[in-house]
């Protein structure tokens, strides 16, 4: 394993776009030939090494490579976007698009993400110490096709629009949400261990969302069908079972209509 | 003598009305009376005759004053700012022609700007679920002549849209609508008593910024299930009741504005929404469409869509690609993050619209004002470049709320000296050509062009 450390040296005017920074694009790299990867700030093509000190080579693959920023990514997009494998560890805070489109590798951030984190993930995993803002795991503006596998898993709370048009993979939000959980999914699980304002599982047509905290407004289109036990992240519990969204389409299988699940935490 | 011209277009609202008449001198440089507009396109056009209106380019100086400066070297200015910005942001195209929206595309394309318009804190969200979730519209003619349940929701016409509801929605008598307003049964879904809601056969006053949830309430109730006993403040028998009459129609016109699209959810209430059409045509025939609020906001949808694959908030600093995702490329955003670095404010006001930290964070870099009339954000600008009038002295294509084109024409003669936006930005890009030392290619290919003078730079 190969790990190379990017020092924070500069903080962007704009915003640095850095999308060369993943273990992909760094494998089989020297620390000087990684500084002039490139980079965008606006319309000027910038390099790595415009914002950041490295040191280290990169691994052979991308499976070798560990990348560690020692310091705040506040205003640097892309951050382990694309990915395949390897990892990513941001000592601090990461702006938009955190493992966007990542298909493998391990990304962890210790501060807090800003929007569109996971958008379009196909597999890995994703960590993030603090919060993270909107649009965690959802698609592309216009994309039937959202999150389809892999782990986002957030310590903090998240914003709205989580796992909009999702397909696969779980999104685990230890604190609150605000509104908009699984819209139009087709599949996958979120789990939300605090409480959310409302909207969850709106027009969902498959899959399941678990709710540990409360809902404030329930969407009208589900309905309680009976209560559960089941194992949430390693914890067994008693959960209200709730199907919908009762006024989306839903497909059928061996003859049963096939439902979203929504699992709410019983009162004790 | 007067001359009295017939079928003009009104530059106010997104019901674009074309059967206005205005009585000018007979000199051409003067509107003595508009007939048929509302007030508020009465006064538009009136406005024209305003002596005040600014005739040269203003610019800031050192010590805070405005002072007036030919427009070669205004031009010169906009050109040099465009190409020094790292990431300029060009908003605005509310009240211009399509004209001007497409030799723009051709200044961002050159600057790597941002490309963005008043949709972004309009109708965006609107797109975004259109892209999302289709969007099953019609033509207002087909609203006139065929709706007889009409539901408004979240828009207030009778204020926003003067005319819409004589003109369109309410009261005209259509083909198959001959009855007007006694055919139609409206409704009106909207947290306030409005004017419409007062208008309204049924008002469905439901708590602010839930309409997702009546939205599937709705939905839900079509499939013939169960809701609740109250949704978003509204008793279940009142929504059952309203899906039946929506059901029930022949021709049901839904019409969605603000109320919706900035409103918690957003992009997700008009995508309920459509979802519910789409519902709905299981049962009868059911058509929606956005209450588009410039005269020529559907333009620079349509426009840039064709230009860039995209409608609004289009990022083209690559240079080889459009990118765009609301929420990063759309201008409150980018302001409010500090991510561009020079601001192009055209045919609208960003200075009255935008948020004052938005403002705020914009004013940290050079500000240009693309307007034909004294407005805030030509008065804290760095540059203010007066423009015609789209439809009043200037003609050209405007689509209405429907996405209909429909070509706007000049009443009277431009002040001597100001250029139309299209003329403006057409002599904008030109200079940059030359300060970067490439050919105009867009402005060479265009056939009707008017610049540039100078042969050299072809």
């Amino acid at each position: 394993m190969a790990t190379v450390t990017l020092k924070p040296t500069k903080v962007p005017e704009l915003m640095f776009e850095g999308y060369s920074i993943t273990p992909d694009a760094f494998a089989g790299k020297t620390a000087a030939q990684i500084a002039a990867l490139p980079g965008h700030e606006g319309k000027i093509q910038v390099t790595i090494g415009d914002f950041f000190e490295v040191s280290g080579n990169g691994g052979e693959t991308a499976a070798d490579t560990d990348i560690v920023i020692a310091g705040d990514c506040s205003r640097v997009k892309y951050i382990g976007s694309k990915m395949t494998a390897g990892t990513v560890t941001v000592n601090g805070n990461a702006d938009m698009y955190v493992g966007g489109w990542m298909k493998g590798g391990k990304i962890h951030i210790k501060g807090n993400m800003d929007s569109f984190c996971g958008i379009q993930m196909q597999g890995g995993e994703l960590i993030c110490d603090g919060d993270a803002k909107n649009h965690v795991g959802c698609a592309y503006r216009g994309d039937w096709r959202g999150m389809k596998g892999g782990t986002i898993r957030i310590k903090g709370s998240a914003g709205n629009d989580i796992g909009t048009f999702m397909l696969g993979g779980t999104i685990i939000i230890e604190k609150d949400a605000f509104i908009h959980v699984s819209t139009h999914a087709e599949g996958g699980t979120v789990i939300i261990k605090g409480d959310v304002e409302g909207r969850v599982g709106g027009q969902m047509v498959k899959g399941d969302m678990y709710v540990l905290g409360k809902i404030k407004f329930m969407m009208p289109g589900f309905q309680k069908v009976d209560t559960v036990e089941k194992e949430v992240d390693g914890v067994t519990m008693k959960l209200d079972h709730y199907i919908g969204d009762l006024g989306e389409r839903h497909g059928k299988s061996k003859g049963q209509v096939v439902y979203a699940n929504l699992y709410l935490k019983a009162a004790a | 003598m007067p001359k009295l011209i017939k079928g003009v277009g009104c530059p106010y609202c997104g019901s674009s009305c074309d059967d206005i008449e205005v009585l000018v001198s007979d000199d051409e440089t003067r509107i003595l009376e508009v007939h048929n507009a509302c007030i508020i396109g009465t006064n538009l056009f009136h406005h024209a005759n305003d002596p005040t209106r600014p005739r040269l380019p203003r610019q800031r100086q050192p010590d805070g004053s405005v002072k007036e400066i030919p427009y070669e070297e205004a031009i010169d200015y906009f050109a040099k700012t465009l190409l020094a910005a790292k990431k300029p942001l060009i908003y605005g195209f509310g009240s211009t022609n399509c004209e001007g929206m497409s030799a723009v595309g051709r200044i961002a394309e050159k600057a790597g700007a941002v490309l963005d318009n008043c949709a972004t804190i309009c109708h965006g969200p609107s797109f975004l679920a259109m892209f999302d979730n289709g969007y099953p519209s019609c033509t207002l003619g087909e609203a006139k002549n065929r709706a007889d349940v009409v539901v408004f929701w979240g828009c207030n016409p009778m204020h926003a849209h003067p005319r819409h509801t004589s003109r369109y929605s309410i009261f005209p008598r259509g083909y198959f609508t001959q009855k007007g307003q006694m055919q139609r049964t409206v409704l009106c879904v909207d947290p306030r008593e409005t004017d419409t809601a007062k208008l309204a056969d049924h008002h469905l006053m439901l708590d602010q910024s839930h309409d997702y949830e009546l939205f599937d309430a709705f939905r839900t109730v079509l499939r013939g299930f169960d809701i609740p006993e109250v949704v978003a403040g509204i008793p279940r028998e009142k929504i059952k009741e309203a899906a039946e009459i929506m059901k029930k129609a022949k021709f049901c016109m839904i019409f969605f504005g603000m109320g919706c699209t900035h409103t918690d959810g957003r992009n997700h209430n008009i995508d309920a929404a459509i979802s519910l059409t789409r519902d709905l045509n299981e049962h009868t025939k059911c058509s929606i469409m956005a209450m588009r609020g410039h005269y020529n906001i559907a333009g620079p949808g349509q426009v840039w869509s064709w230009q860039f694959g995209f409608p609004y908030c289009i990022d083209l600093t690559k240079g080889s690609h459009a990118h765009m995702n609301p929420g990063e490329t759309s201008s409150i955003d980018l302001a409010m993050r500090d991510e561009v670095d020079c601001f192009v404010n055209v045919g609208t006001d960003a200075g009255a619209h935008f948020p004052i930290q938005a403002v705020q964070h914009l004013k940290k870099h050079p500000w240009i004002t693309v307007d034909p009339n004294f407005c805030m954000a030509s008065e804290i600008a760095d540059l203010h470049i007066p423009v015609r009038i789209a439809g009043v002295d200037e003609p050209g294509v405007v689509y209405r709320m429907d996405n209909v084109p429909i070509q706007f024409r000049a009443v009277i003669k431009g002040l001597p000296g100001v250029p139309s936006d299209e003329e403006l930005f057409d002599m904008v890009y030109e200079r940059m050509c030359e300060l970067t030392n490439t050919a105009p290619i867009w402005l060479a290919a265009k056939e009707d062009r008017k610049y540039p003078q100078n042969p050299a730079v072809i």
